[in-house]
Parts: C-alpha cells; sequence; structure tokens
C-alpha cells in the first residue's frame, strides 16, 4: 500500500489523547501518525466507523516451550476449529493454543496489534524468540521468570542487594525479555525438592534458603523500579485459585508500598473463604485497595465458559486442578528456574466456582474506580481464549445482555457476590482504555495504545454496531505500522511484527560470578545460553530509565 | 601448517539427541577439516572427523550437474504441480530449515512428515493421550536420586547421556553416582548395564504387562504372582521398585526405542508415562523418552507450533489435519500415494520398507542432503548442502526441549538447507499465487517485502 492515508470521517476513540469519539482525520505516514498530508494523498473513507488504536494484551500465553506443550497436547482442541491458509496468510490451527501463525492473525482478526507473553524460562527465551518469529502481524515482547530463579534466592539469602539487582539486569539483557516475572515465588523448591508441597503464607521462607515469598517479591519491586524498566515486575501472587487467598493478594500489594507493582490476573486471586472450603468473593475488598493505591496496576484473567487450557509455572495449582478429573497432564521442571503444569479444562456455567469466577471479574471490572489500571484480560488460555474478548466486551458495556448471562449460571454463587447489584455500563472510550491505552501505558510503550502524532500506524476500525460483541469481533480494517492488513474483514497482506524488549544497564563483571554457579548446575553451556542478538531480527529496544 | 588452525569452543555435536554444545573444536582452516573434538564421546568423534568437503556438485537434475538457481526452478515447478506432494525428513537439519519446509508443503498443500514417525512417534501419541511429568536435564543431574533407563542402551547410542544423568554431581546430589540409584529394565544385558545398581531383565514384547503390574502396585492393588511367568520379572523385584519409587526424592524414567517400537508401542509409552504421572501423588517424579537424531526434538517442536501437530501432518484442504497411519511418509508411500517428494536430511531410499521406497522411485524426488545417500541417487534433483554444525548456523533442540545455539567450524562450498529451502519456498509461492490468479488490495498479485510467507 502507499505510504501515505488519510483516513477520514470515522469517529475515533483516542483516550489516551482526550478524544472521546470525534470525526477527524488520522493521517499516516512511512507507519507511523503524522500531524499532516498532502491534500492529494490517498483516501480511505470510515465513515460510520468507529477508530481505535491497535489493541495491546499485556498479559497472554502466546509462545515458548509450555504453549509449545499444550498445543502438542491437544489435537482435539485443534480439529474442531482450522485455521485455514489465506494467498497472504499460512494456514494453521486454532483451539484454546492456537499454532503461532493463527495466533497473530486471529489477534489481528480483533483489532489487537501488541501481544505480550507473560512467562518464560530463561532457558525457554530462545525458543520463544523463535515462535514469535513465527507469530505474524502484531508486535511482541514476554517477561522473564526470576521469582524463583536458585542463583538470585541464593544473593537474597546473603544479603547480596546489590549483586541481585546486576544479575536481574543481567538476565534480562540475556534473554532479551521485557520486564521480569514472578510466579508463586519460593513455591519452586517445596515442589521440586519436598514431594510436590508448596509454600502457603507469604512469610513463610524456605529452609533453603531462608527467605520468604514477600523477601522475593520486595527485592524484585526496589530493584526493578530502580532500573526503571519499561514495565514493573509483574507478579502471580502465592495461593493462586485457593479460597482465602484475597488476603495473600493484599499483603502481596502492600509490600509493594508506593513502588510500582503489576499483578497478573488479580480475579483468581480475590477470593474469600477458608482453605479447603468453597470460596466467596472479595472482589470490593481487592478493588478498593486498587483503586486507592495509584501505583498499583493489575489485568483483571477474567474467566470465560467453555474450553480453557491452564498452563502456569505455578506447577502445583495445575497438579491441584488436575486431581478433579485425573485427565492429561503435563509436569515440566526447568533446572534453577522453574516449574511448569499444563492441563485442559474447561469453565462450566452450572459449577459453583466457575460461576463464582465468572462473577468476580466482572465484579472488578464494575468497581473499578480506574479504567487505567484494572485492564482485559482472561489470562489467555488460562481463563479463557483472547477470542472470547468481544463476548467480554459485551458482558461490560451492556448490562442488560449481562443480566441474561447472569441468570444462565449457578445462582448460589451468584448469591455470593455482588454483581446483580452492579449496573454499570463500560463506554467506548473507557474500553478502548483497558484494551490498549491503558496497557500501553502500563508497558510504558509511547508510540502505542494512542493515535497522536509520533504513534506507530497501528489501527484498528470497526463498523459502528449495536452488538458490541459483533462489532468487536470483525473490524473492518487492520492497519499495523501504516500497512493495510485487513481490509473489508480480508487479509490482504502478511506482517512479521517485532520484539520489544529491553535493555537494563548492569556491571558486566556479575556474568563472572554467574559463570561458575552455571556451570555447576545447569546443562547447557554458559556461553550458549540466552538469545544472542543475532537472533532478534526485526525489533525494538523500550528504554529503561537507567540503560 | 600450525598458523591455520582455528579453536572453536562450545560448539555442538549433533550427531545424537543429546546435542553436547560442550564441544571444543581444533579446525585445520587449510584442509578443512576437524583434527580435534574435545569432549566428544567416540559417536561424536567420528561425526567431527569424518566432515569433509566432498566434491560433488551442488546442484543435479538427473544425475546432471546445473546451477543451484535452475535446481531450485525445476524444484519449485515440481513442487508447485504436484497433486499430492510430501516432505519427510528434517530432524537432521536446522529449526530455521525445518520452519522453511513446513512453509513449503502448507503453501503447495502437501503432506508433511519427519523421522519421529519412525522412531519416538508412539511417544508422541502416548503424550497427546495421557501428558507428561518431564523436566530439563539439568534437574536430573541436580536432584534424581533414582535414574531408571527402560528399554534402551545409552551407552552405545547415546554415550553421554551418562553425564546429564548418572554420574554428574548436582545441587542436591552432591556426590554424584554415589547418590544416585540407577536402575535398567531390558530384555537382555547391554553395554549399558554396567551403570546400573539394579538390573531387571525382562520377556521381549512383556514391557505393557511390566508397565501396568508396576501400576497397579503403585496404586496399592494385588498383583498376581503369575506376573513373572508373563514378564521374567519376579513379584518381589517388582515389590522392592516400586518402593524405591514410591520413596525417592526425585525419580526419574528414562525410555528408549526398545520400548517405543516393540510389540505395544504407544500402549508402552503411555503406560511408562502414566506411572511417572501416577508416582507423584508419593513424591516427585519425572519421564522422558530418550530421542535419537540431532534435531528430530527441534522437528517436533516446530511442526507443533507453526501446525499444532507434531508429524504425520497433511495441508490438502488449506489446513493442517493430523493422521498417523495416514499422513506419515511410510504409509503414504506405501499406499502409492504421493506424486512428488521432498526429502530433507534422511535417507528413506536405504531404510524404508520395500513397498514405500518402490513407490519413491516412481516419482520426482527432489533431494537435500549433505552426502550422497541412496535417496540422493534416485533423485530428480539433487542438493548438496552444508553440514548443520559443522559449517552452518541455527537452533538446534535437545532431547529435553532445549534450544542450542551452533557455531560452525569452517564454511562449506554448499548452501544450507534453509538458504536451498527459502528460496524453494519463494518460488513455489510465486508459482502458486500466479496459479490461483490471486487477488491484492490492488487486484494483481503481490508478494510484499514485510511478508511473512
Ligand atoms: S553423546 Fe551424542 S551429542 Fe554427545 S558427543 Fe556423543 S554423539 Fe555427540
Ligand atoms: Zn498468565
Amino acid at each position: 500500500m502507499a505510504a501515505m492515508l488519510r483516513i477520514v470521517n470515522g469517529s475515533i476513540h483516542d483516550p489516551a489523547n482526550d478524544i472521546d469519539g470525534e470525526v477527524r482525520d488520522i493521517c499516516i505516514k512511512d507507519g507511523k501518525i503524522v500531524d499532516s498530508l498532502p491534500e492529494n494523498a490517498p483516501r480511505l473513507d470510515a465513515g460510520g466507523t468507529v477508530i481505535m488504536p491497535g489493541g495491546v494484551d499485556i498479559h497472554s500465553h502466546i509462545a515458548g516451550p509450555k504453549v509449545n506443550l499444550a498445543r502438542k497436547l491437544q489435537p482435539e482442541d485443534h480439529r474442531r476449529d482450522p485455521h485455514p491458509g489465506t494467498d497472504y496468510t499460512r494456514s494453521g490451527s486454532g483451539g484454546t493454543v492456537p499454532s503461532t501463525f493463527a495466533t497473530g492473525y486471529r489477534y489481528a482478526t480483533l483489532g489487537y496489534t501488541t501481544v505480550m507473553e507473560a512467562a518464560v524460562t530463561p532457558l525457554g527465551a530462545l525458543h520463544t524468540v523463535e515462535e514469535l518469529h513465527d507469530t505474524p502481524v502484531i508486535d511482541k515482547g514476554f517477561y522473564v521468570l526470576l521469582g524463583n530463579n536458585i542463583y538470585l534466592q541464593n544473593l537474597l539469602k546473603e544479603g547480596k542487594q546489590e549483586e541481585f539487582r546486576h544479575a536481574v539486569a543481567w538476565w534480562i539483557n540475556r534473554t532479551k525479555a521485557f520486564t521480569t516475572k514472578l510466579v508463586n515465588p519460593g513455591g519452586d523448591e517445596p515442589w521440586k525438592g519436598k514431594r510436590n508441597s508448596n509454600v502457603t503464607d507469604i512469610d513463610e521462607k524456605s529452609d533453603l534458603f531462608n527467605v520468604s515469598p514477600r523477601q522475593i517479591i520486595e527485592a524484585f519491586v526496589k530493584t526493578v523500579n530502580e532500573m526503571g524498566l519499561p514495565h514493573p515486575p509483574h507478579v502471580h501472587c502465592n495461593n493462586l485459585g485457593h479460597s482465602g487467598n484475597y488476603k495473600t493478594t493484599l499483603e502481596t500489594m502492600k509490600t509493594a508500598g508506593d513502588l510500582r507493582i503489576h499483578l497478573a490476573h488479580i480475579q483468581f486471586h480475590s477470593y474469600g473463604g477458608e482453605p479447603g472450603k468453597n470460596p466467596d468473593s472479595k472482589a470490593a475488598e481487592i478493588a478498593e485497595y486498587i483503586n486507592n493505591h495509584p501505583n498499583i496496576s493489575c489485568d483483571v484473567g477474567q474467566v470465560m465458559f467453555g474450553k480453557s487450557t491452564i498452563m502456569t509455572a505455578d506447577a502445583p495449582l495445575a497438579y491441584l486442578l488436575r486431581g478433579f478429573n485425573k485427565g492429561k497432564w503435563v509436569n515440566a521442571d526447568t533446572e534453577c528456574e522453574s516449574g511448569c503444569g499444563i492441563l485442559p479444562f474447561s469453565y462450566q456455567e452450572h459449577i459453583f466456582t466457575h460461576a463464582l469466577q465468572w462473577a468476580i471479574g466482572l465484579e472488578l471490572f464494575l468497581l473499578s474506580g480506574d479504567p487505567w489500571r484494572i485492564m482485559l484480560s482472561t489470562d489467555h488460555p488460562n481463563g479463557g481464549s483472547f477470542m472470547s474478548y468481544p463476548k467480554l466486551i459485551r458482558l461490560l458495556m451492556d448490562k442488560t445482555f449481562r443480566k441474561e448471562e447472569i441468570g444462565k449460571v449457578n445462582q448460589k454463587a451468584i448469591a455470593k457476590t455482588n454483581l446483580p447489584a452492579l449496573d454499570r455500563e463500560y463506554t467506548l472510550n473507557e474500553i478502548a482504555i483497558i484494551t490498549r491505552a491503558a496497557p500501553a501505558r502500563a508497558l510504558s510503550l509511547k508510540n502505542k495504545g494512542h493515535l497522536g502524532p509520533g504513534a506507530d500506524a497501528d489501527i484498528t476500525i470497526y463498523d459502528d454496531q449495536e452488538d458490541k460483541e459483533m462489532m468487536f469481533n470483525a473490524p473492518r480494517y487492520v492497519i499495523k505500522s501504516g500497512e493495510m492488513i485487513i481490509q473489508d474483514h480480508e487479509f490482504t497482506n502478511d506482517y512479521y511484527g517485532r520484539i520489544l524488549h529491553t535493555a537494563p544497564a548492569f556491571d558486566e563483571a556479575i556474568a563472572e560470578n554467574i559463570r561458575p554457579f552455571f556451570e555447576d548446575y545447569y546443562s547447557i553451556e554458559f556461553d550458549n545460553y540466552g538469545v544472542a542478538d543475532n537472533y532478534l531480527h526485526e525489533h525494538e529496544i523500550i528504554p529503561a530509565k537507567n540503560s | 601448517m600450525a598458523d591455520n588452525i582455528r579453536t572453536v569452543k562450545h560448539a555442538t555435536c549433533t550427531f545424537c539427541g543429546c546435542v553436547c554444545d560442550d564441544m571444543e573444536l581444533t579446525v585445520d582452516m587449510d584442509k578443512k577439516v576437524i583434527t580435534k573434538a574435545k569432549n566428544a564421546c567416540v559417536l561424536g568423534r567420528a561425526w567431527f572427523a569424518e566432515h569433509h568437503i566432498e566434491d560433488r556438485p551442488a546442484a543435479m537434475i538427473d544425475g546432471k550437474e546445473v546451477t543451484v538457481e535452475e535446481a531450485i526452478e525445476e524444484a519449485a515447478q515440481v513442487l508447485a504441480g504436484a497433486k499430492f506432494p510430501i516432505t519427510y525428513g528434517l530432524s537432521d537439519t536446522t529449526c530455521e530449515a525445518q520452519r522453511q519446509a513446513v512453509a513449503i508443503t502448507d503453501i503447495i498443500r502437501g503432506t508433511l512428515d519427519t523421522t519421529t514417525s519412525v522412531c519416538h512417534g508412539p511417544s508422541g501419541l502416548a503424550f497427546q493421550g495421557v501428558g507428561e511429568s518431564t523436566m530439563s536435564l539439568g534437574e536430573v543431574k541436580n536432584r534424581a536420586d533414582l535414574v531408571i533407563y527402560w528399554g534402551g542402551n545409552p551407552a552405545e547410542s547415546h554415550p553421554r547421556h551418562f553425564r546429564y544423568a548418572v554420574t554428574p554431581k548436582g545441587m542436591f546430589i552432591p556426590n554424584g553416582k554415589k547418590d544416585r540409584t540407577v536402575v535398567m529394565i531390558d530384555v537382555r544385558k547391554t553395554p549399558s548395564a554396567p551403570v546400573a545398581d539394579i538390573l531387571i531383565q525382562i520377556k521381549p514384547g512383556k514391557d505393557f504387562e511390566l508397565l501396568w503390574a508396576l501400576r497397579a502396585k503403585v496404586k496399592g492393588k494385588k498383583v498376581d504372582p503369575k506376573i513373572e511367568e508373563i514378564t521374567g520379572v519376579p513379584l518381589s523385584t517388582i515389590n522392592d521398585l516400586v518402593e524405591r519409587m514410591k520413596n525417592c526424592r526425585y525419580g526419574v524414567l528414562f525410555f528408549g526405542m526398545g520400548l517405543t517400537m516393540t510389540r505395544g508401542r504407544h500402549f508402552n509409552s503411555g503406560a511408562l508415562l502414566a506411572l511417572a504421572t501416577d508416582l507423584n501423588e508419593f513424591t516427585h517424579f519425572v519421564a522422558k523418552p530418550v530421542r535419537g537424531h540431532g534435531n528430530v526434538t527441534g522437528a517436533d517442536n516446530v511442526v507443533s507450533w507453526q501446525t499444532g501437530y507434531p508429524f504425520g501432518v497433511n495441508f490438502s484442504r488449506g489446513f493442517p489435519r493430523f493422521n498417523p497411519g495416514e499422513f506419515t511418509t511410510v504409509d503414504t508411500l506405501s499406499h502409492g500415494d504421493a506424486d512428488a517428494a521432498l526429502i530433507i536430511a534422511s535417507d528413506p531410499a536405504s531404510n524404508f520398507p520395500k513397498a514405500a521406497i518402490e513407490h519413491l522411485k516412481t516419482i520426482p524426488v527432489i533431494s537435500l542432503d549433505t552426502k550422497q545417500t541412496l535417496t540422493s541417487k534416485i533423485a530428480h534433483v539433487a542438493f548438496a548442502t552444508a553440514t548443520y554444525g559443522i559449517n552452518t548456523t541455527g537452533t538446534v533442540y535437545r532431547m529435553d526441549d532445549v534450544p542450542i545455539p551452533l557455531r560452525p567450524a569452517f564454511d562449506s562450498p554448499y548452501p544450507s538447507d534453509e538458504e536451498i529451502l527459502t528460496a524453494i519456498r519463494k518460488r513455489v509461492h510465486e508459482l502458486i499465487l500466479s496459479r490461483r490468479g490471486a487477488r491484492g488490495a490492488t487486484g494483481e498479485a503481490k508478494v510484499a517485502s514485510k511478508q511473512v510467507l
């Protein structure tokens, strides 16, 4: 397509620039949005449409070792949902864990142009990058799992804060990651080394390292904030899924003080009740804490009914879930770095817990005091596929529809929540915030999530429709970096997308401290570890404050 | 001569699935030979030592030398024109080349299969059925106090496997082998037997029965003493092994083709994976197939991430379908189904069943191989390519899914598999687009610069 394009007559929703449904021109030149274009530049008449920046998913699982295991595990899931190729796009298979090409194209067909893979082991980073190269259209990055890293925990045990900071920065550089991810910090060692047990309390110290989950969280929050990474530590709290876990979640947030922290899929961490007994909703308590603490951001991790795939570095949790139906299950241990659990799952309307989880997610959205900090996710594919986002958007925007859906699920569960009383309806602008503007801001992606001059020309153009699920299911046009990818609902081109990562500064000497540990306890050569520069191809370094 | 000697540290041996990445190669750059491969086992030493640049044409059509460009054109024409093209091999090349091969097969709507279908295919099927509790090899080194090998002879097939699983000192295994119990279960006493603390000899073809008895015992069920008559293993041995498995801290079951390619096949693999899973009720337990070819694990990964299925994939309807037994190459060829074949780094003409080879001889074959093989001899278009890991960079996956970047020793006059396949992929795409009269935004066929295809 032409390097220039003027989009006219569309209704613009660009909350980052305080534009809420105004009809304005959008000018694109060389992949970027610009102030103006010559009068004779090609035009696209977008009358009757709603225009938003391309969507940004802050938490999803789309590439890497665990995702590929989950793909291999479920031929039955792919078989039902083939993804045909076109003249310009590759074929693939769908289901809750689509093939790489299908993942990129399907995100694009929903108007998403940037996606973050939320959990990658350092040892699996190279694999992840290879898969991301085969995940078209979208720009993408990943968070590297460091919360159960044995070398780092040893440093904390020895009180070596300074080395800890350099080592964290070294790992981010070495793997080309975007930020750090903590999953059930401290939980790996009991799982792998103490007969599949787990930590249950944020202040429980491990025998081996004499550090508690809280100390690990604290160290990362401090360090990552000091380094000024584009995104704070992305934390999957301890006790995911357990009744009464909201206390752990509140304690985790308190641990951050007034420093930035992002809590992943917070719905799964907002349960009251006694451990081992039925949960109830603590959405109000969690939402209130977040509303009052501007340093905290989160994504919801909404549960959507139907097929899902549990895939998590929280191996004890996956094993617990496996216990319900004793179906097929994957456990995958990564030396010195992580655990992992995978199983097919399905959320059902009539099951008390599933209905409660669904309702709690909606409560969190509807009780949110600041859409810039409570963002849309299903923790794809854990809570459900990203393909269910349009339905979720309708649940938020259309209270009549929501009431109907509430009527279909387990009423005992609904009675444990305040959902029926919540009449709020999200506006288009609020949807634009929770699906693009807010994630872009939380990720410090200055050129994404908005349509002002200088932004990447990642643009989604929806037909304005009453049924918001229909509307968000099929944008008429999707433009990625100025290239028309989807036109009149059909792919007309393909696009690579680039890898987004960060590169904080650190003292190179730390590598020589890590080397002997590595040689003793890893099984590959230190020099062959990580992601070398020549693996990057198209990429962009999002600066850290100290880089 | 000494002035043109180079050493390559942290190089990788791609001869077997161990993918040892601690090679230190001494290379005579004038003669283009590797004179020493420090740390390699006997197989690895031979792999490096025997590699020299052969004097053969880079490309041939029907046995006559042609330019690489001409051969690419011919290969693309054959593949784009075929009604039932198949792609096979892939386990002895880089992931980068594998990605191109899958792309070609997708574009021409062919059938794709890898050597997995003739080695650990049953383990892949078992994985789909029951899952797998597994680990990276460093976990075995750091934690495993009970190591069981079933149906494999690593001393001969993967000589350095023991450096991950038997001998090394690890974080929680400070005394190495002294802190581990090693069990070998096999139908005969193999050269691997000396590393074992416990040897269990089982009657051929009775693996499933023994695995099922172990599962029953682990679950506290009674096992009929007749089990000894059936499997050759006394009940007391079974009881002892079950106690060891339940009481170890970190147990691992490695299994080989002695389990997957004998009577029972994927039932055997499935039973073994299920046993490892069951044991997690008592302690931490994992299992792992000991994969053969250098990058067969990479092939599994690439084919899975691009199509959703690990091998035996057909694209004739414009999207991937999986059906081992139909889309696996031995079966396709034996049924006389393919009308063109792209064979990469594999020699089916010498190791497939007769019926399959007979059909292969009747269709145009395009072969890519580093050396002359029976397949390259019968090929319509034959490319000589550079050897991965010795002449080319790229990525290889170890048997435990750990990716390793390659560090080549010296250049080859031949192009890499990746280069040839990329060129074929681009050309078949052009041919297919023009044949379909593809329309783009401007109404004409186009190949955009940023296209993924
Ligand atoms: S064990 Fe295998 S990979 Fe390692 S040196 Fe020997 S042949 Fe090569
Ligand atoms: Zn997640």
